[in-house]
């Protein structure tokens, strides 16, 4: 019992949000009642198209993996008190960096070279972008929330600008896009499977993240600033160059998440790459509770769950709209159930303490004197 | 109309883009505003905004009233604002994060419900003719206006007046600066800061009824363009105040309104940077007059994002 107390806490943890996720499928299944679909065949196909075959799993793994990257764009400065919400942002203009290192390159470079080049081009722009919104805060006091959702708005502005004018490839009609980056230059999938390389980078991403921010000096150093600036700065923390560094990682995975939608999926930038991706990465962040190994299964859930969206399409005559309805209903109850997990971890620990049999000292002499008067008066 | 009014036209297309393009933005930042002075931000209005678009027109199709339809969308935003408020009220519970995910759960439900209603045609708001005085048909166009710009206009005017001198609006800033001030003075903070945010439902609803009962009119899925996202950052332009709310709308929907006008007479400017344009506004302003050492002048200081 006593080995186990230090798991409970994380398991209390789990069991709440699992509780949240069941109120999540109650409330939708109300909904798909009321709606006319037939609530549990509508589940069944959605873990069918989720997680039933070798090629549903593997779609779910393409899903997951720019949520990964994105995810990390709000849980690493959330570990120094930041809220970051401008992932949307670093994910287009990475992805627009890919995409025009590509044009500048073409030709010059080899395509086993070119290709590691248009992915750190895409990391360096959304790093710089969301290390923008970091240095905004320590040097004038602007809100990093407001400023990096503003930033969003000009990245996207920059980007639609830029893909439909300066960068349009002329023969892209219907879809205005950049040039194509070219089939040689594309990243392949992982091998013997159907998933490309972007999975990996996202698992190693966040493996890298939970490394740096628990089990390192410098993740420490961040984590006193989350926890305290003053302390941070009585202890002569470098607090402006650990935001710069932790904000610019942050934004990098997202760019790096942009472009790899570029490099392995899209071929091209052009406007299917604002999808959400980065504002879907917020959320798990937080249903992750900004940890960094909680974001690899949450990612590949909600991965999941957009990869049933065809299935029930398909089979049940709904629109796809449906699994964006279910994955508000999760979000909704799993924020909510933030408030609960604080009271059952004290309710667990309260039941442990009452539990767990500590070898106290020998009762103190007196102990038998009062035991002897109560006897007395029997 | 160029022939007769010449260069004359651009801006006079320009007031009736503006009128049009400012509408939403009006009803979303005035309904944020009074969200924000109660201390708490709902970044959910972009999902309120779409819903309250939707239910709208289809409404306004089954009924044939396209009034109703505006109260329908005020309706749902008022839940949509209750939903926010009654979450956030919890402990522990991030403003932020419930924000974004009523945003993907609005928008998810406006498109589910919308599926059928891209087709059929809803009966539209009528519009006030204000220029039927002028035989110049471009004048005519401009001044073409929807009841629903003046009202927003009175509202203004009327958010302003009771902010600043009435009991409700001393109590709704009371809570926002200082929560335990009005603990103390024994006024409810969570039903203060329920009603501010279902008010501001209400409004960014009615903002949406704007979109798809008037202009442009339609229901489809790429009907907002963020019009509900970037009222946040909108009403810190206006600094909290409705009637600089008023000012920051049109100064948007000129700048939505510059593109179409400009490309009428052969000017051709990107209209995406055109629609970037007030977000780089709003920053520029924010690193011109923020400081670490104090914070926005006129922010409710029991708003957690922006201290």
């Amino acid at each position: 019992m006593k080995t186990l107390a230090p798991l409970l806490i994380p398991l209390t943890t789990i069991g709440v949000e699992l509780i949240a996720v069941f109120a999540a499928l109650v409330l939708f299944a109300i909904f798909l009642a009321v709606v006319g679909a037939a609530p549990f065949a509508v589940f069944a196909d959605m873990v069918q198209g989720a997680f039933g075959s070798m090629f549903s799993v593997q779609n779910s793994l393409s899903r997951a993996a720019p949520l990964m990257l994105t995810a990390l764009c709000t849980a690493l400065p959330a570990r120094m008190g930041l809220v970051v919400i401008g992932n949307e942002g670093a994910l287009l203009l990475g992805g627009l960096a890919a995409a025009a290192t590509a044009m500048v390159f073409h030709g010059a470079l080899g395509a086993g070279v070119l290709l590691p080049v248009m992915l750190i081009a895409g990391a360096i722009i959304g790093g710089a972008w969301i290390a923008l919104a970091g240095w905004l805060r320590q040097a004038r006091g602007v809100n990093e929330t407001i400023s990096s959702l503003l930033l969003f708005y000009i990245g996207l502005g920059l980007f639609l600008y830029l893909v439909e004018g300066p960068l349009r490839d002329p023969s892209s009609l219907n879809k205005p896009s950049t040039y194509p980056i070219g089939d040689a230059n594309m990243l392949g999938n992982l091998p013997g499977m159907d998933v490309h390389y972007g999975l990996l980078f996202g698992v190693v991403a966040c493996i890298a993240a939970y490394v740096l921010m628990e089990h390192t000096t410098f993740g420490f150093a961040a984590r006193v600033v989350g926890g305290n600036v003053r302390a941070a700065q009585v202890a002569g923390l470098p607090i402006t160059r650990l935001m710069l560094v932790v904000c610019g990682l942050a934004g990098a995975a997202a760019g790096l998440a942009g472009a790899v939608e570029v490099v392995a999926v899209e071929g091209s930038a052009n406007a299917t790459l604002y999808a959400g991706l980065g504002f879907a990465g917020v959320l798990v962040a937080f249903v992750a509770r900004q940890h960094a190994l909680a974001i690899l299964v949450v990612a590949v859930v909600m991965g999941g769950i957009e990869a049933s969206g065809g299935v029930i399409q398909r089979r049940h005559d709904l629109p796809d709209a449906a699994v964006d309805v279910f994955k508000g209903f999760l979000f909704l109850m799993i924020l909510a159930s933030e408030t609960y997990v604080a009271r059952a971890q004290v309710a667990v620990q309260r039941w442990v303490a009452a539990r767990v049999v500590v070898p106290e000292p020998p009762p103190p002499g007196p102990a038998v004197a009062v035991s002897a008067p109560s006897s007395s008066s029997a | 109309m160029n022939e007769t009014l010449g260069i004359w036209g651009v801006p006079l297309a320009m007031v009736g883009g503006m009128i049009r393009v400012s509408t939403p933005y009006l009803f979303v930042s005035l309904g944020e505003t009074l969200t924000e002075k109660s201390g708490r931000i709902n970044l959910g209005l972009e999902g309120t905004l779409l819903l309250g678009a939707v239910s709208a027109y289809g409404i306004s199709y089954l009924t044939g009233s396209p009034w109703l339809g505006v109260l329908a969308a005020g309706g749902c935003g008022v839940l949509m604002g209750a939903l926010h408020a009654w979450l956030c009220s919890r402990p522990r519970v991030n403003d932020v994060a419930v924000g974004i995910a009523l945003m993907l759960f609005g928008m998810g439900l406006s498109f589910y419900i919308g599926k059928p209603l891209i087709q059929p045609e809803a009966p539209l708001l009528p519009a006030l003719e204000l220029g039927s005085w002028s035989s110049i048909s471009a004048v005519r166009d401009a001044l073409r206006v929807n009841p629903l710009f003046l009202l927003g206009i009175a509202l203004a005017f009327v958010l302003r007046f009771g902010l600043l001198n009435t009991r409700w609006g001393l109590t709704l800033r009371t809570v926002g600066e200082s929560a335990d001030t009005a603990r103390a003075l024994g006024y409810s903070v969570d039903g203060v800061r329920m009603l501010a945010t279902m008010a501001g439902g209400f409004l960014s609803g009615i903002g949406g009824s704007f979109l798809s009962l008037y202009y442009p009119g339609v229901w489809n899925e790429g009907l907002s363009s963020g019009q509900g996202l970037i009222a946040v950052a909108l009403v810190i332009f206006a600094r909290w105040d409705p009637i600089k709310c008023l000012y920051a709308s049109l100064i948007y929907g000129a700048a939505g309104s510059l593109g179409p006008a400009l490309q009428s007479i052969g000017v051709e400017v990107s209209a995406h940077l055109l629609a970037a344009l007030p977000a780089g506004l709003t920053l520029a302003i924010m690193i011109a007059t923020c400081s670490p050492e104090r914070k926005l002048a006129g922010a409710p200081a029991e708003l957690g994002v922006l201290n």
